[in-house]
């Protein structure tokens, strides 16, 4: 093809996709000139360059466009959805052209009379665009015949839509619209990704454009959808050929695993000349590989950029008011695994638009506004992306899920009976379930969350789902960030090595007969105690068939890799467990594509290939539906999912009288058994020589006698120079767990009880024991350095949580500190306004009512309290947050409980402040 | 390398029409002697570790990284039906390529490469074991013995073959 023409049709298709979200951005900003010009230059670039290359027709189109848009821009016209609409409807004429345009490389016979008399009857203010277009158009490129239609997968669906339903992909807003700019729509959100089945294709197939003009649409070169005005950039760009980069990163891929091999040999010879060079090109390697995986970046922006649109021709055929949020459109992500969620994503907010909002009557009578929200949320997390999908609509109706369930017999009564309502509600991802009363054109045929949920495990991410009936449903998918290289556990069983992708594990657990851990049998089949929960056990040796011969009994001594696959959390048995390695997946031989347990296979440092589990097809193969009942699957997707709560990670332990006890893991220093030999006596009080010094050594009730031999777990509280051990009769486990104090307790060095990991603990007040240490020393002076200013600053504390002013306050009087704890940001700004000197104040972020950004704000509002400094403390510790408070006015911003963090940070807070009153 | 694998089955096709020479690579598996066209052959291997893949077909031996390149190993005994090589006998592997992905066969030996007169080419024996004749496109006949041609491509193709 002429290079000049396959230029424009690049340039084109980019232009378009960005006028398809600018157009919409207008609709609902009709007065931001910005857009206006924006949208106006990119329409009038198009017809520019259809007249130099001698395309008539398209030109024509463009140009009636540009003539409507002109208008408006003069302020002759004002922004209807009609006129939006009929805008649209000439865009997609214009991409029904170019792919005609693209396969034949002329442009198709026919006219657009009718639309540029529409366009000019708009323009001239004849029309008001409002009437719809109701006078048949023309087909203008229908006389090509469908060349690819066979490749193209039949509907698939069990309840094949009806075939009144029109072309179900993207609904035009104006009625009978022509069918031929809609399906040439639905080719390019089609054609992005192999996954079109999702969206079901109409029955009669249109032409296919060819895939590159389908790529040029949705690949340019890192831009975000929708900024045309930093288009301007794109001069520092080069278009580089996909198939260029993907080789690449191929080459790079083989490079890193060569790097790791020779880094193996490397370290069985020690003191090589090689390992100087060596060291060099692994670093080198190393960038290499990071800069290959940039330029395969792509922001998911690109992949959203269709749904302001979709979402948009949804809610006027739907009748209903939908607002589409989107945050994070620039996370990147690999343009490999952009291409895979594309159509997921699509098919998701479709059926949040179709099943999850309800018709404004409806939300209105439950007392929701009008207007339904669906919110996109995407972000980075520990080498993963997490997208979550929300909707404030009606939710999940977990009776008409069971109906459902039942009438497809994909479960008997009795077994939904012993379901959790989040497991019923996981039901959704079975083939041929839709919750949707009728069939509509949007969805509801049955197909969808289960291939959503296939295609989405097919590039190793993990869907989860938790919805609240009349409240919303919020979908989380969590895929890693690029498919090229993961990083996989080496595990060993039977004397053979196999890779557990890392994504999926979520801890090792070791277990042996006379340990707590272990494993026990029912009927034969192993489980896991594991912190008051059964965990199933999936036997490799036998779910492999590795040694037919060997006794199951063998295996009492076993590494557990716990393994989550979406909201099932099972054990898998190894032997042994080596380190973790980044991998290269490479497909196996198509001989062995049936093996549904086996991901990939790689080669290792060493050499040796190795095969990669899968733990989806593990899931499958072992069981799924019947073993979820054993996993209280809801509290592990709602600790996962709810980010806003507190989420502490406790030390349970067992001390004196009464139940476990617990302290935020992060108050503790260290944990030590002392031999009770070495306890020495100084002035009657117990202690220990700890690292060359004395430590003073407290049992948790002064009525307990410490005894004088064996030996003791110590909890070390350190504070500045000094540590304090808490002597306690047992360490039970760690967990991780919200803290919400249930009582409070009058006993002093007990912040109260709570309930942690199922069991009522007493919270032991951490504060109060070092003071209890380091009382006698605080008085005497000198000991602890702090200078006299320090001495009397005082603190304002503001955080809703109880237990976090429980905590703090006994802290931060320990650090030496007068301080002061309120309960909202109202007390304090009420404090502050009473005239209440603080020096410095501490708040949460994440406070009901007034938050901590807007707390910030208001007291930088006051001058008085310009320089003051405020220091943040949150659970969320991205850079963003941080980058976030800093502009809201936080001086710092501390992760939660990092107590060491706070402490340092208020010393360096009040020091710089002192030391710029003092400059000035 | 598929369009070299091409022609020689076309060439194989004409075999008896037109005299021509072809040329084999010599194997011996239990004592009998197969061909396979030197054109699809990649390497020649001697004794090489080689993953086990659980759950495969039995035919399959195991995988091994040949050069970077993640190879899947037939044991061409079994899928012949015959019985599994005694364990002093090293073995060696011939590498071939099938559609895109190498295979490597192992044999118990690899003979030199011949060259062979289509005259000497003559067709299955009618009462070959039909799980013979399904992989064998014909037969040589040596001086010595006989040589079965390997149909490298229905060897590779377990469809036919009953799962073991």
């Amino acid at each position: 093809m002429d290079d000049l023409l396959s230029e424009f049709l690049t340039e084109t298709s980019e232009n378009l996709s960005t006028l398809d979200v600018e157009l919409v951005r207008l609709e609902q900003n009709p007065n931001n000139p910005e857009l206006l010009k924006s949208i106006f230059r990119l329409v009038h670039t198009i017809k520019g360059t259809c007249g130099f290359l001698g395309l008539p027709r398209l030109e024509r189109v463009a140009h009636a466009s540009e003539n409507v848009l002109g208008r408006v821009r003069d302020g002759e016209l004002f922004v209807t959805p009609g006129i939006v609409s009929v805008i649209l409807q000439s865009l997609d004429r214009i991409k029904g052209i170019l792919s005609e345009l693209e396969r034949t490389e002329k442009e198709p016979d026919g006219d657009d009379v009718e639309l540029i008399d529409r366009l000019n009857a708009i323009a001239e203010g004849r029309d008001s665009g409002e009437a719809e277009a109701a006078a048949p158009e023309a087909p203008p490129v229908a006389a090509s015949p469908p060349p690819v239609a066979a490749a193209a997968p039949p509907a698939p669906s069990p309840g094949a839509p009806s075939p009144a339903a029109p072309a179900p992909s993207t609904p035009a807003p104006s009625a009978p619209a022509p069918a031929q700019p809609q399906a040439s729509e639905v080719i390019i959100v089609e054609q992005a990704a192999p996954l079109a089945r999702i969206e079901s294709p109409p029955p009669s197939e249109p032409p296919k454009a060819s895939p590159k003009a389908a790529a040029g649409g949705d690949d340019h070169s890192g831009l975000p959808a929708g900024e045309a005005k930093e288009l301007a950039s794109a001069n520092q760009t080069i278009r580089v050929s996909v198939e260029l980069l993907e080789n690449l990163m191929t080459m790079v891929s083989e490079l890193v695993l060569t790097r790791n091999q020779l880094l193996q040999i490397v370290r069985r010879h020690k003191d090589s000349e090689f390992t100087v060079p060596l060291q060099r090109l692994s670093h080198v390697t190393s960038e290499l590989q990071e800069g290959v995986m940039k330029t395969r970046m792509q922001p998911i922006g690109n992949a959203w950029a269709k749904l302001p649109r979709l979402v948009r021709d949804l809610s006027i055929e739907l009748h209903k008011k939908i607002e589409l949020q989107m945050i994070g459109a620039d996370t990147e992500l690999d343009r490999q695994v952009l291409e895979l969620i594309k159509d997921p994503l699509t098919h998701m907010v479709r059926n949040s638009a179709d099943h999850g909002i309800e018709t404004p009557d409806a939300r209105a009578a439950t007392g929701k506004s009008e207007t339904g929200r669906i919110t996109l949320n995407a972000y980075h997390e520990g080498g993963h992306i997490i997208i979550e999908i929300a909707d404030d609509g009606r939710g999940l109706d977990i009776n008409k899920i069971k109906e459902k369930v039942l009438g497809s017999g994909l479960a008997s009564e009795a077994d939904l009976d012993q379901m959790s309502d989040q497991q019923i509600q996981q039901f959704i991802f079975k083939a041929g379930f839709s919750t949707a009363a009728k069939v509509t054109s949007v969805s509801g045929r049955g197909v969808g969350m289960d291939v959503v949920r296939t295609n989405i495990e097919k590039i190793g991410g993990t869907i989860e789902m938790k919805s609240k009936l009349g409240r919303g449903s919020t979908f989380v998918i969590k895929i890693p960030l690029t498919l090229a290289i993961v990083s996989a556990l080496i595990v060993e069983s039977c004397g053979e090595r196999f890779a557990i992708p890392q994504i999926s594990v979520v801890e090792l657990v070791r277990a042996s007969a006379n340990s707590e851990h272990r494993i026990e049998r029912v009927h034969g089949t192993p489980v896991l105690r594991l912190r008051n929960r059964l965990l199933p056990l999936v036997n490799l040796e036998r779910l492999l068939q590795l040694d037919t011969e060997k006794e199951a009994t063998a295996s009492a001594d076993a590494f557990i890799v716990v393994t989550q696959v979406g909201a099932y959390t099972f054990g898998i048995m190894v032997d042994r467990v080596f380190d973790t390695e980044e991998i290269v997946v490479k497909p196996v031989a198509p001989i062995l594509r049936h093996l549904s347990l086996f991901s990939g296979n790689t080669i290792l440092g060493d050499g040796s290939v190795i095969m990669i589990l899968d733990p989806n097809g593990i899931a499958t193969a072992t069981g799924e539906m019947t073993a979820m009942s054993d996993t209280p699957v809801g509290e592990q997707t709602a600790t996962q999912t709810a980010r806003g709560d507190d989420k502490v990670t406790l030390l349970v332990f067992r001390a004196g009288q009464g139940g476990p006890k617990a302290v935020p893991l992060s108050l503790v220093a260290r944990l030590e058994e002392i031999d009770l030999a070495s306890v020495e006596y100084s002035n009657a009080k117990p202690m220990v020589q700890y690292r060359d010094k004395l430590m003073p050594l407290i049992p948790i009730d002064p009525s307990i006698v410490i005894g004088s031999e064996g030996a003791a777990p110590v909890l070390v509280f350190t504070d500045g120079d000094h540590s304090m051990g808490l002597i306690v009769d047992e360490i039970v486990d760690i967990v991780e767990d919200r803290m919400k104090v249930e009582l409070t307790s009058d006993n002093p060095g007990f912040m109260g009880s709570a309930i942690i990991a199922g069991r009522a603990t007493d919270l032991i007040d951490a504060g109060y024991f070092l003071q209890q240490a380091f009382g006698d020393w605080f008085q005497a002076g000198g000991a602890r350095q702090i200078t006299e200013q320090e001495a009397r600053k005082r603190v304002l504390v503001v955080d809703d949580s109880a237990f976090f002013r429980n905590l703090l306050t006994p802290l931060l009087s320990v650090a030496g500190y007068a301080s002061m704890a309120v309960g909202s940001a109202n007390e304090a700004l009420s404090l502050l306004e009473a005239g209440q000197q603080f020096d410095v104040v501490v708040s949460d972020v994440e406070m009901p009512g007034i938050n901590g950004f807007e707390f910030a704000q208001a007291i930088r509002s006051n001058p008085k309290y310009a320089d003051m400094p405020i220091i943040a403390l949150s659970s969320h510790s991205a850079p963003e947050d941080f980058q976030r408070g800093r502009s809201a006015g936080f001086t710092d911003y501390v992760a939660k409980s990092d107590r060491d963090a706070l402490i340092g940070s208020l010393a360096q807070a009040l020091s710089m402040s002192v030391s710029e009153r003092g400059m000035a | 390398m598929s369009e070299l694998v091409a022609v020689s089955r076309n060439a194989l096709a004409r075999v008896g029409d037109v005299e021509e020479s072809r040329q084999y690579v010599s194997i011996t598996i239990a004592g009998q002697q197969f061909g396979i066209p030197v054109l699809i052959v990649h390497d020649v291997l001697g004794p090489q570790r080689i993953t086990r893949i659980p759950l495969a077909p039995a035919e399959v031996a195991g995988s091994l990284n040949l050069r970077g390149r993640i190879v899947t190993a037939i044991d061409v005994r079994t899928r012949l039906g015959m019985g599994r090589r005694s364990a002093d006998q090293p073995g060696m592997s011939v590498v071939v390529e099938h559609s895109g992905e190498f295979y490597s066969l192992m044999v118990d030996a690899v003979g030199e490469v011949l060259t062979l007169s289509t005259r000497e080419f003559e067709r299955n024996p009618a009462t070959l074991d039909p799980k013979w004749r399904e992989i064998s496109q014909g037969i040589f006949r040596l001086e010595n013995q006989l040589l079965v041609v390997l149909d490298v491509d229905r060897l590779l193709d377990f469809s036919h073959s009953e799962a073991a």
